[in-house]
């Protein structure tokens, strides 16, 4: 996939990951590695992207003896993904229009 | 290698980044390896997942500004004693002027680079403009029916084109060469800062 397009993608799959229940970095790598491979650096550049941009925050809970950082979004997290969501009937819009113009030449 | 081994070896090799950064990082690292763990890896596989060091340092590299690496390194230098301050208030004619010469020097052969390539833009722009002259000359002396002069500007004409041409895609590998040269520098210093020297 191309390179600009996927690291928007991963943004929005980060906070997809952990829209329904709080999540922690290794669950959340989990969780994308059948839809993006993702590596725990590019997981932690985009995590403290989203914290500083107040749509997620983190608090840590004791796990089995020792900490473990859980990421919860936020409300301004949640309105991303609609945003997304918005974007993405205008995208598959222009799908539609660009795989019609592919059949118009397959037919000449 | 083990968990303590290989966070070891990443605080090393990041001690330029500030404290807190470097702390939070490792946390985060030694999180992603205990997770690993807990779901059935080895210590060893565990490790090897979540890639090498050089990788890690690499990514981290890049993504740091050099600004803040060098506020770091700024902000570690230890209180100095007396004396220390007193040598080189007395040393500052010598050791600052070398100092700014060295930069200048930097900052000049850098400088010289991109006027060479804007050279060469130029006379890509300077070839381009001939070739069109020549032609509109080319064209009067046709209308005019001076048909060896005419003849004479249309090969001149086609030989701007040609080397505009060719010295165009010269300029776009050079121009693309001495930005990668830009690079190259940038990531060597955060490389050099990257590490504490101590």
């Amino acid at each position: 996939m191309d390179a600009q397009l996927k690291r928007g993608l991963l943004d929005v799959c980060v906070l997809a990951a952990i829209r329904n229940n709080d999540s922690y970095g290794y669950k959340i790598i989990k969780d994308m590695k059948p839809y993006l491979e993702l590596s725990e650096s590019t997981l932690y550049t985009i995590l403290k992207r989203l914290e500083s941009a107040d749509m997620l925050t983190v608090h840590t809970v004791e796990h089995e003896g020792r900490l473990r950082k859980y990421y919860h979004i936020n409300p301004s997290g949640i309105r991303r993904l609609d945003e997304f969501r918005d974007d993405w009937d205008e995208i598959m819009a222009i799908y539609r229009f660009i795989t019609k113009e592919d059949e118009t030449y397959d037919e000449n | 290698m083990t968990k303590t081994e290989f966070l070891d070896e990443l605080r090393s090799r990041l001690s330029g980044l500030p404290q807190s950064d470097l702390d939070e990082r490792l946390l985060y690292f030694r999180e992603m390896i205990d997770d690993r763990m807990e779901d059935g890896l080895t210590e060893e596989e565990a490790v090897s997942d979540i890639g090498s060091v050089d990788e890690i340092v690499d990514h981290i590299m890049e993504e740091t500004p050099l600004s803040k690496l060098v506020r770091e390194n700024a902000k570690r230098t230890r209180a100095l004693k007396a004396w220390e301050i007193l040598l080189l208030v007395l040393g500052a004619p010598l050791w600052l002027s070398l100092i700014l010469a060295a930069i200048a020097v930097c900052l000049s052969i850098y400088a010289a680079l991109w006027a060479v390539v804007l050279g060469l833009w130029s006379a890509v722009v300077g070839l381009a403009a001939g070739a069109v002259g020549g032609l509109v000359t080319a064209a009067s002396y046709v209308v005019n029916r001076e048909p060896v002069n005419a003849i004479f500007m249309l090969g001149a004409a086609i030989l701007c084109a040609g080397l505009a041409i060719l010295l165009f895609f010269g300029c776009v590998r050079l121009t693309k060469a001495v930005m990668q040269v830009t690079k190259k520098t940038i990531l060597g210093m955060k490389a050099l800062l990257m590490r504490k020297e101590n």
